[in-house]
């Protein structure tokens, strides 16, 4: 055996360097022109809107009447911000987007902690402890994302009238946190069941019960998947427009029903630039969440979401 | 002989399928037991049982004179080894090891002696602070056993631990394990499908098929005197040889297509006459020679030799188109085509009612 080893090292080693990875490609071939060329086009298109958003919130009214939208502003000014953000009016209140913000905030945070904490429990529990009916239990989960919103509306209006939380902030956390449900479960439950069933099995040999395993074993080997139900939840809830406004009242209605109010408005003059400040702002978090955890969101959705 | 640990009747089914059949097993302390059978023979599941981490449908599983079939898998008093090792991974070796006995609420002080013990006896003291990955598989298999030890049990189960080790390393844990074994005299239960493994560890081997014990029996037992037609072809490798012919004369010959063997000296029950019987042979209880005994020989041909190191296989043909592999000294090269007689070995020898399949 050792004779064996020894005799493949040396054989290796006699043929001496050997040139590693792939063959290089040049830089400037056809192929590569074309990629690039395609990319460029793609990133133009998908840009533009965006130049225009915000060259049209930098200028002021005169400026935008003069038409050319793709030009940048002549004198830069700030004010549209300051305007969308703290005195743009929508009904009665005239604390501009702010409002809107800071409850978003309040439905978004701890919505999206409930929906994360309860889904990834059932994830676990499906997948490790298994009971009688549990996949029943399951596909009864999964069955209903396939429901249309619009069924469960008036129905879930009823029923947060008789909880006496219609039209409170808690209300609304409820609907996102029951809602979030099916495809978080699905979520945790593919990638609990993609790690090694015989370490769990270790643990309840080690004395681990069911929140131990969980909290010290599941969980810190389990950090992509939660970031891409972090995202997945707070990109979803914080651009939720129709439980928003169904579900709660104007002082506090999310910050996209009240970007709805301040570009529809109809009273007085259409303020572009104020609109697509408010506009801009309203989509900062998401676009926050998106750069911060990009890679981490690729490695979760690879290593869980797609399997099973 | 005091036991460790008692199957009594032992029923498991998954829905309705019957995946264990009503076993019942008796393991003495400090007694090595190998369970061995073909992939889907219910030995892990059985290993699952013991443990604690599958509900059985029927049956009670006793340890140290407790009855723990509704146990918790940690109240068992077993410590378990597994094919992947399972561990931690976001765990240094030593938060693998003390995982448990953390769990179990002891004291720090005897956390560090224990792991301390166990990390001398398995040769990882430089390894406690590295995580996982940055271990070979070896040391990993170790870790695992670690683990076991740390728990200071009685009943070690492994389910095989060895499987997903290369060759080389294979064979130096295997030692490694038996001498662990010698060392502490704990019973070990273990699980595999290689049968050198079972071989050379256990102090019995229960040959598992379907759901059903075949054989429990000292290796040796097993191998020279299978039960049955499938433990004799299960064990052994190359398997048995098995001519399909009939016993005569009142059980004193064996008719195989125009020879006639005779079969005094057969170590085994009364053999009768039997329409259809079968003569197991070991390729080394056969024996090349040139000349023809009336009775006792077998003509045959040489097809090829497979020299393999210490010795030599020779594959021969034999009436009817039979294939036989004959073990043979090294040095002895047979050329194809030659015209050979062998000489069974008829003590060592099986004979098995083809009906039945049971050794007679």
């Amino acid at each position: 055996m050792v004779d064996v080893a020894t005799h493949g090292a040396t054989a290796h080693g006699a043929t001496g360097v050997q040139p590693r990875g792939a063959k290089p490609k040049r830089r400037f071939s056809g192929g590569n022109i074309m990629l690039y060329g395609t990319l460029f086009v793609v990133s133009v298109y998908y840009l533009l809107p965006l130049w225009v958003m915000v060259m049209t919130s930098l200028k002021g009214m005169p400026e935008i009447r003069m038409g050319n939208i793709f030009a940048p502003p002549v004198e830069i000014t700030f004010q549209p911000w300051v305007k969308a953000w703290s005195e743009a009016c929508t009904g009665l209140n005239c604390d501009g987007l702010s409002r809107g913000f800071w409850n978003s905030v309040m439905i978004t945070v701890p919505s999206v902690i409930i929906s994360i904490i309860v889904a990834s429990v059932n994830g676990y529990a499906l997948v490790n402890w298994r009971f009688k009916g549990s996949e029943v239990f399951f596909t009864i989960l999964i069955f209903g994302s396939f429901i249309p919103y619009q069924i469960m509306l008036y129905p879930i209006v009823i029923l947060l009238r008789e909880l006496h939380i219609y039209g409170t902030l808690y209300g609304l956390i409820l609907v996102h946190t029951i809602f979030g449900m099916p495809i978080l479960t699905l979520l945790f439950r593919n990638y609990f069941s993609s790690l090694p069933e015989e370490l769990f099995k270790a643990a309840r040999v080690d004395g681990a019960g069911f929140w131990r395993i969980y909290l010290q074993i599941m969980v810190p080997m389990s950090l992509p998947i939660f970031v891409v139900a972090l995202i997945l939840q707070i990109t979803g809830i914080w651009n939720d427009f129709l439980f928003g406004v169904v579900f709660t009242k104007p002082e506090i209605y999310p910050m996209t029903v009240q970007l709805n109010n301040i570009v529809n408005s109809v009273q007085g003059v259409k303020e572009y630039n104020v609109n697509m400040a408010a506009t801009l702002l309203t989509g900062l978090v998401p676009l926050f969440i998106y750069f911060v955890s990009g890679k981490l969101f690729v490695r979760g959705i690879a290593a869980g979401a797609v399997k099973g | 002989m005091t036991h460790s640990i008692q199957v009594k009747d032992l029923t498991l089914n998954f829905g309705s399928v019957s995946v264990l059949k009503n076993m019942n097993i008796d393991v003495a302390e400090g007694e090595f037991i190998v369970l061995l059978g073909p992939s889907g023979c219910g030995k892990s599941t059985l290993l699952n049982c013991l443990a604690g981490l599958l509900d059985i449908t029927d049956g009670e599983i006793w340890i140290k004179g407790k009855n723990v079939t509704w146990a918790e898998p940690s109240e068992r008093g077993i410590g378990m080894v597994f094919q992947s090792y399972a561990l931690y991974p976001q765990m240094t070796v030593r938060g693998n090891l003390s995982f448990g006995l953390k769990n179990a609420r002891m004291p720090k002080e005897e956390i560090d002696k224990r792991i301390a013990r166990a990390a001398e006896i398995l040769q990882i003291e430089p390894l406690l602070d590295r995580k996982p990955a940055a271990l070979s598989g070896g040391q990993r298999q170790r870790v695992a056993i670690g683990r076991a030890l740390v728990r200071d049990v009685d009943v070690f189960l492994f389910d095989e631990p060895l499987s997903n080790l290369d060759a080389k390393l294979r064979s130096e844990l295997r030692v490694e394990i038996k001498r662990l074994h010698s060392r502490l005299n704990n019973t070990m239960v273990y699980v595999t499908h290689d049968q050198i493994e079972a071989l050379t560890l256990a102090d019995r081997i229960a040959v598992m098929r379907g759901g059903l014990i075949q054989q429990l029996a000292a290796p040796q037992e097993i191998y020279n005197r299978p039960s049955n037609l499938f433990v004799a072809g299960f064990i052994g490798s190359p398997s048995m040889n098995f001519l399909h012919g009939a016993t005569i004369d009142g059980g004193a010959a064996f008719q195989f297509a125009n020879t006639k063997i005779n079969l005094a000296g057969y170590e085994g029950g009364a053999i009768l006459e039997r329409p259809k019987a079968i003569l197991g042979l070991r390729p080394e209880h056969l024996h090349i020679q040139d000349h023809a005994e009336p009775g006792l020989t077998i003509p045959a041909v040489v097809e090829i030799d497979e020299p393999m190191g210490a010795d030599s296989l020779v594959w021969l043909e034999a009436e009817g188109g039979l294939k036989m592999s004959v073990r043979v000294p090294v040095e002895r090269r047979m050329a194809a085509g030659t015209a050979v007689h062998l000489k069974v070995d008829i003590p060592k020898a099986s004979i098995f009612d083809t009906a039945s399949e049971q050794r007679v």
